[in-house]
């Protein structure tokens, strides 16, 4: 059973077409980074499958229908819905009190154990907090639960560097172990490129881009292309082209390693890299009409 | 990509395989009523303040005219008893309003969405607040005070066993006033905020208390009639005995005239639960679908 199913996903708000039929199909064990620009659709997706939005078309999440059987769903999904969501009046030890009571699969000794990692005291309020302490004793609440989903959605907002590293170096090494699935958005690619096993782009309601790192590993290669070359790289059908300090970068999808070296110097593109090129593409393609 | 998960000391992979414990709804509504207790230290908060105020208006009191203390169970019980009521009352209308309103607010309703507490479970338990916890805290509250009022005043020797009586009487009645009026009689009232609560997109007190204003306005000018503010009034004032005479004579006195049995029987007790259901099986259904503001 896939943990997430979906079949032309929609939803619309008034004229506004918030997701515009997504196929979507997410396996047990995956780390998926779900990468678009602001207002691309991610979190109105994520809502859907967490249940805190209607939806049209087919959905089905660890074999439930998310808005019909949300309480149930919760028992073995569960979300990060941003940083700053955790009530600001709670206090630490209520808040652990509070999850002992209500969820069957949270474990109070191993949140215990993971906030004797932080400075954070147990009789804080979560307005004493600082930002970033926040969003550890949310992890530190989440990763005591043996959920089977877990959903999180710009996780690291607004937070700096140390803390963001933190965040997810935690998640991979106290959480993660490959029968959990993780559905992560956020800005900041880079970072999580080396969590993820699988990319998804979404652009304007849709996917326009659904690769495994793996294939994503063999796939593209980007050449700082010699200017004398330029044309014979353009003849391999570039997927993108962009210029660095007067010199001409193209990226290319499966086009053979010994090729391009006789081009120019060849590297590894990062995710950040393919979507630009990407959704650079599909915003041309879209002004010309083409889509 | 590593696996650390295996490397890391002290991750109890072989919990995974457990049965996870068994949480029932009650469970699960016992402890959506405390964090709203946590979260709304003012249920119990004012109630006691108000408490202290009667004390010390009475202490006053006493101190300056020591004249007036034999005066028995009379107006300084039936005011701390008022004061301490009503506030609970305000306070139950302030947190009805803000309940569903404030976790859209400050968008913790995501957090609350995130935990297996259905939307039906965490209304009623607000609902709760308003119905049952701050009626029967502010009974407790009065009682206590009342108490304290009676030592005070009567030394602790004086207190007759027909003063001891009369004072557990007078409990009795309250915690019948209390319990039916501002729980059962005035249920159609909180389950209006609520569904207002859950609804509005701002100013959950102006889309509360406007609409009322306005039915009034429109049904006087067009009908010259004012059957609304009658029913308004009707559900306000509480179930009043069909004696006048009673009304002219203190609030316990009113209280006392109307037997289980014809509280009971008052079709307009009825009315107003169903009425509140409706507005509450609304609100939950607005809880499902409405999202952060």
């Amino acid at each position: 059973m896939p943990c997430i199913e979906a079949r032309g996903l929609r939803k619309a708000y008034g004229t506004t077409v918030a997701v515009d039929g997504i196929d979507l199909r997410v396996e047990e064990g995956r780390i998926l980074g779900l990468i678009g620009p602001n207002g691309a659709g991610k979190t109105t997706a994520l809502n859907a499958i967490l249940g805190l939005t209607p939806y049209q078309g087919q959905l089905r999440v660890l074999g439930r229908d998310p808005w019909t059987e949300r309480e149930k769903l919760m028992r073995d999904a569960c979300f990060i819905a941003d940083v700053a969501v955790l009530p600001r009046w709670m206090r630490v030890w209520q808040a652990l009190d509070y999850f002992a009571g209500v969820h069957p699969r949270f474990d109070r000794a191993k949140a215990e154990g993971f906030l004797a990692k932080t400075t954070i005291g147990r009789s804080a309020k979560v307005r004493e907090l600082s930002k970033g302490m926040v969003a550890q004793l949310h992890l530190a609440l989440v990763m005591a639960i043996d959920a089977k989903l877990l959903v999180l959605d710009e996780p690291t907002l607004g937070l700096d560097i140390l803390y963001r590293k933190q965040f997810y170096d935690s998640l991979l090494n106290d959480y993660f172990d490959r029968s959990r699935t993780i559905v992560v958005t956020t800005h900041q690619v880079e970072e999580i490129q080396d969590v993820l096993t699988d990319v998804m782009f979404i652009n304007r309601g849709r996917i326009v881009f659904d690769c495994s790192m793996e294939e994503f590993e063999s796939r593209y290669l980007e050449v700082m292309v010699n200017p004398d070359q330029i044309a014979a790289a353009r003849a391999l059908k570039p997927i993108h082209e962009r210029q660095v300090f007067g010199r001409s970068i193209l990226l290319f999808d499966r086009v053979q390693r010994q090729q391009l070296a006789a081009l120019g110097d060849v590297r590894k593109p990062s995710i950040a890299d393919l979507f630009v090129a990407v959704l650079g593409n599909q915003s041309g393609a879209a002004q010309g009409g083409a889509r | 990509m590593s696996t650390p998960s295996n490397t890391v000391p002290g991750f109890p992979l072989e919990s995974q395989g457990t049965a996870p414990a068994v949480i029932t709804a009650g469970r699960r509504f016992y402890w959506s009523v405390r964090r709203e207790l946590w979260e709304h230290r003012s249920i119990y908060l004012a109630p006691l303040a108000a408490a202290a105020i009667s004390l010390f208006g009475f202490l006053t009191g006493l101190t300056l005219s020591p004249a007036h203390r034999h005066e028995g169970l009379d107006a300084p019980y039936e005011f701390a008893g008022i004061l301490i009521m009503g506030t609970g009352f305000l306070v139950g209308i302030f947190y009805s309003l803000d309940a569903l309103y404030g976790e859209r607010r400050d968008r913790s309703i995501l957090f609350w969405k995130s935990l297996p507490v259905s939307d039906l479970i965490t209304v009623l338990s607000k609902f709760t607040i308003p119905l049952i916890i701050l009626p029967l805290l502010s009974f407790a509250i009065t009682v206590v005070t009342q108490f304290g009022m009676m030592l005070l005043s009567s030394g602790l020797s004086v207190g007759t066993l027909g003063a001891r009586m009369s004072f557990f009487h007078m409990s009795l009645m309250l915690l019948y006033h209390i319990l039916t009026v501002h729980g059962l009689w005035y249920a159609p009232l909180y389950g209006w905020l609520l569904l207002v609560s859950a609804w509005a997109p701002r100013a959950p007190f102006i889309y509360a208390f406007l609409p009322p204003f306005v039915i009034w306005g429109v049904e006087k000018i067009a009908f010259r009639t004012s059957h609304f503010l009658g029913m308004l009034q009707y559900r306000l004032s509480g179930p009043e005995p069909p004696t006048t005479a009673a009304r002219s004579g203190n609030m316990m006195e009113v209280i006392s005239a109307l037997t289980p049995l014809q509280f009971f029987s008052t079709p307009g007790l009825w009315v107003g639960l169903a009425v509140a259901a409706i507005f509450l099986a609304a609100a939950v259904r607005l809880r499902r679908n409405r999202e952060p503001i």
